[in-house]
Parts: structure tokens; C-alpha cells; sequence
């Protein structure tokens, strides 16, 4: 029950941090051109400053740097891994809406039988099983995402399978598969395309809990949750920001797409306004 | 009402065989050998003729089904194999774990709880106001935020800054046996940040709960009455906008895992959570399997739950669906 002023200022907040993370995180590396992983001992552990916005780690390395590095990681593993899922969602969504009886009931019991395990226990059951790496996160994450895209899609199929102009495509003698690929495939894809957007922090979330587990990316390749986790003792000698800015970056890019996508959800459904929810 | 039960409880053991299966399937399918995780750095030095014997001896040369059967027939009388990392059975790892996690995830949700309805209701009562949005952003924000994070920044100012709680374990390092008062104290740090990375969702249900239900008949009817603003909040208003979020309580089991998992394992908390991390990152698979079917276990059990909960709590809803 947003009115459009609030609206428009949450449109416009959201999109200019997503915009500000998403060229922060596409320009600085290339042209600050520093080694975000060089090591000076005697500059360890400073606290927040001009020079160092963030402060500096217990190995000396500038903070802001590695957070910018560290999302950019994140970021990448949340993308691909949310369009993976996404991929197989609509598809299994799809397929179970379009072919309807056996094949329906089949999957829908799978995606049952799925989501009974918490997600995150399902995700390190497989990385620890496939040790921790780049591939096996991203499938970890796919793997307890594509659920809810299944659901969304099957039942946005369903729907439009009783609406006018399927009948019309079939009577104008549109097979099966033409129908699928041509008039309900467009049509679904501006909601999954809308859950793929919701997927990215919750995938990016994902991936950090893992990281911070020890159960993640490799250390050479520090994402957020890596760097919350390599502060862990830095912490516990009373030092605070090696922990804070990381966590402050998950939150502040989950809370924007979440408002951007909230934004996008009222265009799609206008009777439903949102509120923004995550 | 017991029909019900029963048959729900029916349709959770097809479910159960299937994930006990997929775990086996998965191990299967993955490079984790049980033989060189059982061996350890002796099998880098044994021959292939003891490897082979050790293999046969673990009965992991046989195929897939049958081990699957012969776990799942041995798991019914109460056997789970035996913990690799621990040196210890399966079911005595979980046993002297599981009352510790329950202690934590019951205080938690019970934290969330009475602080979700009491801030819900403040909210709802007036949506837009200036308490609404501040506590709402609040929760937006806390729901973003990380569990783990949460906890490392409570245990620097709680535990490092003011000295007041204890920063993690069951009990002082000093100390070797558990009382109840130690435990209390060491209890309140995880549970409160438990609690709080579950809350804004209780918040956010509440709110709504309660502010679609001030503008309902029955509200209005009691407003009419003259009845007290408190008794119209807390019997009426509350008692319906409580109603959807009965419904879900029991399926926020999965997420009370997921906290669970990672506050357990910041606060050093030794509950059964934890002791799945250790076995994830040890490679520990009895153990490891043991604890994914028991929480897929949990969950539907908390799905039973719901159902059961939304039908005492609204008599509209019949048990025959």
C-alpha cells in the first residue's frame, strides 16, 4: 500500500546502490589496478581512516579493497548459481505444468521430497561430499534453489493453460511443444525472470554462510563470507571492523535488489501491491 | 483427528526412504572414498591388499542398494554406524547433542516469539506510523543480515566490550561440571541471536495478522461495544491475526536448522548442529547422513505440526483434506 512517493523513493534508492555495488564492483578492479592481496605487517590492524575507509586486516591489507573483491566473488557465484537454478526451475516448472498427470505428480513429489531437507544442511552435505571449490558451491546453491522457481512456474502454466489464446493457438493447430516454446514459455518468463532476481542474495547468502563455515570457496579466492570468517580472531582480539564492513556488504545489496525487485513484482501483479519483502 | 495424523504420518515415510536413498546416491556419486577417509594417513602407506580387505570389511564393495537397505534395517533397532571423526556410535554422538540444540532452538523461538507478537501488535496497530516503519526497517534489515555475523558482533560487544556474557562453550573453561546456572548464563548470548535472526519473520506476520484484523467486522463489533483498546488489541485483533501465522510456525523448522547450524557453530555451543559442520568439514559420512535425515525428520514432523495447530485453532478447517 506504498504510495508513489515512497515509491519512487525506494525505486530510486535501490537502483542507485545496486548501481554504485555493480560499477564498483565491474571498474575498480581494473583500474585501481592494486594487488587487494598484498601483505604489509606493519600496517595490520588499523583501525578505520582516510587512508583506509574500512581499516586493515591482521596480514595489512587494505579493507575497502577486499570487500570490493570480496563481493564481486560473491556476486559472480550469486549470479551464475540463481540463473542455474532458475534454468531447471522453469524447466521442471514447466514441464510439470504443461504435461499435467504422471509426469506432474512425479516431480511435484520430488520438489516435496527437496525442500523436507533445510537447504543449507542439503548444501554442505554436498560440498563436503565434493570438497569445497568455485563448481561445487554454485551446484550446492542451484541445487536447494531451483524449488520455489518449480512451484511459481508450474502454477503461473497452469494457470494460463485455461486462458483464450492457448485455446486459440491449439485449435489453430499449434502442436504441443509449439505451444510450450512459443506461447507459454514467453509468458511465464517475466516471472521467473523476477525469481531469478530474488535469488541472487539468497544465493549470495548461501555461498557466504558456506564460506564462512570453512565449507566454501577457497581462501585465495576470499568472498564476503571468507573474509567474515578469516576476521574471526582479529575479533576476538577486540578488533571490530574486519567483521563489520563485510557483513554491512551482504546486507546492503540484498535489501536493494530486494527493493528493485519489489518495484518489479508491482508492475507485474498491479492489483497486489507489495510491501517490500525479501 | 488421529486419522489424520496417522495419515500424514504415512506420507512422510515415502519421503524419508527417498532422502536416506538420495544420501546414499549422492555419496556415491561423489570422489569421497570411505576407505581413505577410514584410513586416514596409513592408507597412503598400506597395500592394496589391506585396502581391499578394509574395503570388504566396511562392506562398501558392495552395491549401492545394498548398503542403502542394510543402513536403513540396522538405523530402525537403533544402530547408526559409527562416527569417524568422534571415534564414537552415531546415535550416542546425537544423543548426548540433541537435548543441548533442543534447549537452544526452544529458547530462541520462544525469545521470537514473545518479542515478534509484542512488536507486531505495536506496529499493527498503527501501520505507517512512525514505531511501524522504524521497527519495520529494523526487521527488513535483521533479515538480511547474516546469523553468523550477527553473533560474531554480539560476542565482541557483549563478551569482549562489556564482559558481561560469556563468549561461547557450555560452561566456563575452568569448570568441569555443568550447572544449571553456568548453562543459563552461557545460553543467553546464542539464544538471543538465534532469536533475533528468526524474529523479523514472527514480526512481519504479526503486523499484518493484526492490522487486516482492525479493520475487520468482529474488531469493529468490539469497538462498538466500547470494550477497552487493550481488549480489543489482545482478544480480538491479536486472536485472529495470530491465526495465518499458527499455520507456519511449524514449518519454520527449516530455517531454525539454518540458524542453528551457524549460531551453534559461532558460539561454540555443543548441540548437534555443530556436530554436523565438524562432520561436513571431516568428511565424516555416518555421521553426516545421520544428522541429514534427522533433520529432514524435523522438518516433518514440524509440518505435521502446523497442520495440526491450524486445525485446533480454527474449527472451519476440517481434518479431511
Amino acid at each position: 500500500m506504498a504510495d508513489p512517493r515512497t515509491h519512487r523513493l525506494r525505486l530510486w534508492s535501490s537502483g542507485l546502490t545496486v548501481g554504485v555495488i555493480l560499477l564498483a564492483v565491474l571498474l575498480v578492479p581494473p583500474l585501481v589496478q592494486l594487488d587487494e592481496q598484498a601483505v604489509d605487517l606493519s600496517r595490520k590492524l588499523l583501525p578505520p581512516s582516510w587512508e583506509h575507509p574500512f581499516g586493515t586486516d591482521d596480514l595489512g591489507r587494505d579493507l575497502l579493497l577486499r570487500c570490493v573483491y570480496g563481493l564481486r566473488i560473491s556476486l559472480l557465484v550469486g549470479l551464475v548459481a540463481a540463473l542455474v537454478a532458475t534454468v531447471v526451475g522453469t524447466a521442471v516448472g514447466a514441464a510439470a505444468g504443461a504435461l499435467g498427470g504422471w509426469t506432474d505428480r512425479t516431480l511435484m513429489r520430488l520438489v516435496d521430497a527437496f525442500s523436507s531437507v533445510p537447504h543449507l544442511l542439503l548444501g554442505i552435505f554436498v560440498v563436503a561430499l565434493f570438497r569445497p571449490g568455485v563448481w561445487p558451491v554454485i551446484a550446492s546453491v542451484a541445487v536447494t534453489h531451483w524449488l520455489s522457481t518449480a512451484r511459481i512456474v508450474r502454477s503461473e502454466v497452469l494457470s494460463l493453460r485455461t486462458r483464450p489464446f492457448i485455446d486459440a493457438a491449439v485449435s489453430g493447430g499449434a502442436g504441443r511443444w509449439r505451444v510450450a516454446v512459443r506461447h507459454l514459455l514467453p509468458a511465464v518468463l517475466p516471472q521467473a525472470g523476477l525469481a531469478a532476481v530474488l535469488m541472487v542474495p539468497h544465493a549470495m547468502w548461501h555461498e557466504s554462510a558456506l564460506s564462512f563455515l570453512g565449507l566454501g570457496l577457497p581462501s585465495h579466492q576470499a568472498s564476503l563470507g571468507n573474509l567474515v570468517q578469516n576476521a574471526r580472531s582479529s575479533l576476538l582480539a577486540g578488533d571490530w571492523w574486519p567483521t563489520l564492513f563485510p557483513g554491512l556488504l551482504l546486507i546492503l545489496p540484498t535489501l536493494a535488489i530486494a527493493g528493485l525487485a519489489g518495484v518489479w513484482r508491482d508492475r507485474l501483479n498491479p492489483r497486489r501491491r507489495s510491501e517490500l519483502m525479501l | 483427528m488421529a486419522r489424520m495424523t496417522g495419515r500424514r504420518a504415512l506420507t512422510a515415510v515415502p519421503v524419508l526412504l527417498g532422502v536416506t536413498l538420495a544420501v546414499f546416491a549422492v555419496a556415491e556419486a561423489s570422489p569421497f572414498d570411505p576407505v581413505k577417509a577410514y584410513a586416514g594417513t596409513a592408507g597412503l602407506t598400506a597395500s592394496q591388499e589391506n585396502l581391499d580387505q578394509l574395503r570388504a570389511n566396511l562392506g562398501v564393495d558392495r552395491p549401492l542398494l545394498a548398503r542403502w537397505w542394510e543402513w536403513l534395517t540396522s538405523a530402525l533397532t537403533g544402530d547408526l554406524g559409527d562416527s569417524a571423526v568422534m571415534r564414537r556410535p552415531v546415535a550416542e554422538v546425537i544423543g548426548e547433542r540433541l537435548g543441548w540444540s533442543v534447549l537452544l532452538a526452544a529458547t530462541a523461538f520462544a525469545v521470537a516469539i514473545v518479542l515478534g507478537t509484542l512488536l507486531g501488535v505495536l506496529a499493527g496497530r498503527r501501520r505507517g506510523g512512525l514505531l511501524d516503519r522504524a521497527v519495520s526497517s529494523a526487521a527488513y534489515t535483521l533479515e538480511a543480515a547474516p546469523a553468523f555475523w550477527l553473533g560474531l558482533l554480539a560476542i565482541w560487544f557483549f563478551a569482549l566490550r562489556l564482559g558481561a556474557l560469556p563468549a561461547g562453550g557450555l560452561t566456563d573453561t575452568a569448570s568441569d561440571t555443568v550447572t544449571a546456572d553456568q548453562v543459563a548464563r552461557h545460553l543467553v548470548l546464542p539464544a538471543l541471536v538465534l532469536g533475533l535472526s528468526q524474529l523479523p519473520w514472527f514480526f512481519l506476520y504479526v503486523r499484518q495478522g493484526v492490522g487486516d484484523a482492525l479493520d475487520e467486522d468482529p474488531v469493529r463489533g468490539a469497538r462498538a461495544r466500547g470494550l477497552r483498546e487493550r481488549t480489543v488489541l489482545t482478544g480480538h485483533a491479536l486472536r485472529s491475526g495470530m491465526l495465518p501465522m499458527l499455520t507456519l510456525v511449524g514449518s519454520r523448522v527449516p530455517e531454525l536448522i539454518t540458524g542453528a547450524l551457524l549460531v551453534e557453530t559461532v558460539f561454540s555451543w555443543p548441540g548437534i548442529a555443530a556436530a554436523t559442520v565438524t562432520a561436513a568439514t571431516s568428511v565424516d559420512f555416518p555421521l553426516l547422513a545421520a544428522l541429514t535425515v534427522l533433520a529432514t525428520a524435523a522438518v516433518l514432523l514440524g509440518n505435521l505440526l502446523s497442520d495440526l495447530l491450524y486445525g485446533l485453532a480454527d474449527p472451519r478447517v476440517g481434518f479431511d483434506g
